[in-house]
């Protein structure tokens, strides 16, 4: 993977003119019918829309999971679109991070391993690994919570655990989706926060799926979908 | 990248100790019963070749009859002891040459009685089958000339009519006579064939013709070859001699029948021999069973976790560190089942030698096979779950329930 040097104005995500269609024939499903879609290095956004809009889809698209039908998409210096599947799990390995609704963590595996796994992905050395799954736990406020298993653990602290999982690699971008879901106000208020602390003090870029208008708050800027379109995309200047 | 893999498979097993340990169960009992078998076997192939060599590996016998076992003597004239007598004079290369003859019949001592194998023969008898006296002395040559009625008698029979008494100068009863036991053997256990040596009544010959028989005849000779000679060549020697003996037409086929321990101990080994085989093929049919077991729950285990392989997958692993992950893991269960396997085998072998009494034969290369086996198990059944695994599209597998 050769590292690329971005210049001042170049976007890290550009989509032009996206498509992408489910299914052939009568069958056919337009769920993205042409996105146009910059996102800059240390951007916070917030997409939002109906079921169906075509949101989940875009983030997909966005997360290198999944090809436009047509368009183009750029990350950096690739064209994202012309990967093979193997060649997308490598982009996902060295610049993205995922947080789900379902914290998606291994079961019966303690909170550090769960972080290590990136790590071992990218063969990191046990004892380097360690070091910074441990540190990225404490930066999540988990600090003595390394050994326990996920079901000993409450739903936030879970979500926490994902997002240093997503983090602890130092990913360009942290793709999450609707990942206050499953959590009760006070706890998806303390993770939105986590999330726009990582994007201030870090400068994690941050594409976030959410359909509540509390926690697109969070972010500076709020995108809606409708019909696989982007309807509105407007800076939010109160954002945190 | 291997130690990679290998530390992903290996805290997925631990994760789930009790599924992994049923998932390899039936390499477990496979293996086992592959190493039992073949071990067992082995031993008692080394049994019957060893008790065989102890019989002397350069031993004749003559039979009438056209082939050995049962049945077969039936119409062919019995041998006489002058036969024995023209063996030993006109083969030179023969150092030993024995009439016997014997009966199944009762031996009878106070109120205690025996079913034994009443054999007349001479005191070389002994010396040709490598038996040796415990106490008391053999046959004088004037007992044997005259037929007295002395006995030596192996010891099962002093156990079963003396017990703890010593039978020395006692008189135990065969049919309607007594005769004066003179000597015990010292005891020889079983030979080959599973027979008790130790359950024998020994007659001088001419005693077990006049006195039990009430004939001449000879039912075998036991000829020994003297060191060093080839026995193929006496073996032709002595069937040239016992048709002239005989009075065979060039014609005629033989009516007796000269066999060679060697080829004694082909026959009983090649029997043992293929005896094993079949057991372990049976085994080896388990082991089979065992691998479709650990494919079956592979199968169950790539459904269930479904959402960890998409996550593994949106995270950044590839297609093949998947397939690897999975596959590793089921080499690593069905070796592991294939050690305990292999463990659990030699340690049911060394249990039952001595309840089937047959010596415990280490035999490398069949665990060396085994463990090999049973990893192989491992990826031919572990391939098409891993595979399944590996294909799976992240996004449906990280929306699976």
């Amino acid at each position: 993977m050769v590292a690329s040097i971005p210049t001042d104005n170049a976007p890290l995500i550009e989509l032009r003119a996206v498509t992408k269609v489910y299914g052939t024939g009568q069958a056919a499903m337009q769920a993205l019918a042409g996105i146009d879609l910059r996102i800059d290095e240390g951007d916070f956004m917030a997409i939002m829309g109906h079921s169906g809009s075509g949101k989940s889809t875009c983030l997909n698209i966005l997360g290198c999971l999944d090809s436009p039908t047509s368009g183009s998409y750029r990350f950096r210096d690739f064209e994202v679109s012309q990967l093979t599947r193997d060649q997308r799990a490598r982009l996902r390995r060295y610049y993205l991070g995922f947080v789900f609704q379902g914290y998606n963590l291994l079961k019966r595996t303690s909170a550090i391993e769960n972080v290590e796994l990136p790590l071992i992905y990218r063969r990191v050395p046990a004892r380097e690994r360690h070091r910074i799954a441990r540190q990225t736990l404490a930066s999540v406020g988990l600090q003595g919570w390394e050994s326990h298993n996920p079901n000993e653990l409450s739903g936030g602290q879970q979500q926490r655990v994902a997002i240093a999982r997503a983090i602890v690699t130092g990913p360009s971008v942290l793709m999450a989706d609707e990942p206050t879901g499953n959590l009760d106000s006070a706890r998806s208020e303390e993770i939105m926060e986590l999330l726009s602390r990582l994007n201030r003090e870090h400068g994690i870029t941050i594409v976030m799926v959410t359909h509540e208008p509390d926690m697109a708050a969070y972010a500076r800027r709020i995108v809606h979908f409708k019909d696989g379109r982007i309807e509105s995309d407007e800076q939010n200047g109160k954002a945190h | 990248m291997f130690w990679n893999t290998l530390l992903l498979s290996l805290r997925e097993i631990r994760r789930n100790v009790m599924r992994s340990f049923l998932t390899v169960l039936g390499i477990v009992i496979g293996v086992a019963s592959v190493i039992t078998m073949v071990t067992l076997g082995k031993g008692a192939t080394q049994q019957v070749a060893t008790s065989i060599a102890s019989m002397g590996s350069n031993l004749l016998m003559v039979t009438p009859g056209r082939r050995m076992g049962p049945g077969s003597a039936g119409s062919a004239p019995a041998f006489r002891v002058e036969d024995a007598e023209a063996v030993a004079r006109e083969i030179g290369s023969a150092s030993l040459a024995i009439p016997v003859a014997s009966r199944s019949m009762a031996a009878i001592y106070g109120h205690e009685n025996t079913s034994t194998t009443v054999t007349g023969s001479t005191n070389s008898f002994l010396t040709l089958r490598n038996m040796r006296l415990y106490s008391g002395r053999s046959f004088s040559d004037s007992e044997a000339r005259a037929g007295a009625a002395v006995c030596v008698i192996g010891q099962t029979v002093r156990e079963k009519l003396f017990g703890s008494q010593d039978p020395l100068n006692n008189r135990i009863r065969l049919g309607a006579l007594s005769f004066q036991v003179v000597g015990l053997l010292a005891s020889k256990g079983q030979n080959s064939m599973g027979m008790d040596q130790d359950d024998i009544v020994l007659l001088p010959l001419r005693t077990f013709q006049r006195r039990i028989s009430g004939n001449h005849d000879v039912s075998l000779l036991q000829i020994q070859i003297r060191e060093g000679e080839s026995t193929e060549k006496a073996q032709r020697d002595i069937r040239l001699l016992m048709r002239e003996r005989r009075r065979l037409a060039a014609s005629e086929e033989d009516n007796f029948n000269v066999m060679d321990t060697k080829e004694i101990s082909r026959m009983l080994t090649g029997t043992t021999q293929m005896l094993t085989g079949l057991l372990g093929a049976v085994a080896a049919v388990s082991l089979l069973v065992g691998g479709i077991g650990i494919m079956n729950i592979m199968l169950v285990s790539v459904t269930e976790r479904t959402r960890e392989v998409g996550t593994r997958l949106a995270i950044g692993a590839l297609e093949r560190e998947v397939l690897m992950q999975f596959l590793v893991e089921a080499v690593v269960l069905s070796s592991s089942g294939g050690l305990f396997g292999i463990l659990l085998g030699l340690g049911a072998s060394l249990a039952l030698k001595n309840a089937l009494m047959v010596p415990f034969v280490l035999d490398p290369t069949i665990v060396v096979i085994a463990f090999l086996f049973s990893a192989a198990v491992g990826v031919v059944f572990g391939y098409f779950p891993a595979l399944k695994a590996a294909r799976l599209d992240p996004i449906e597998a990280l929306r699976h329930e």
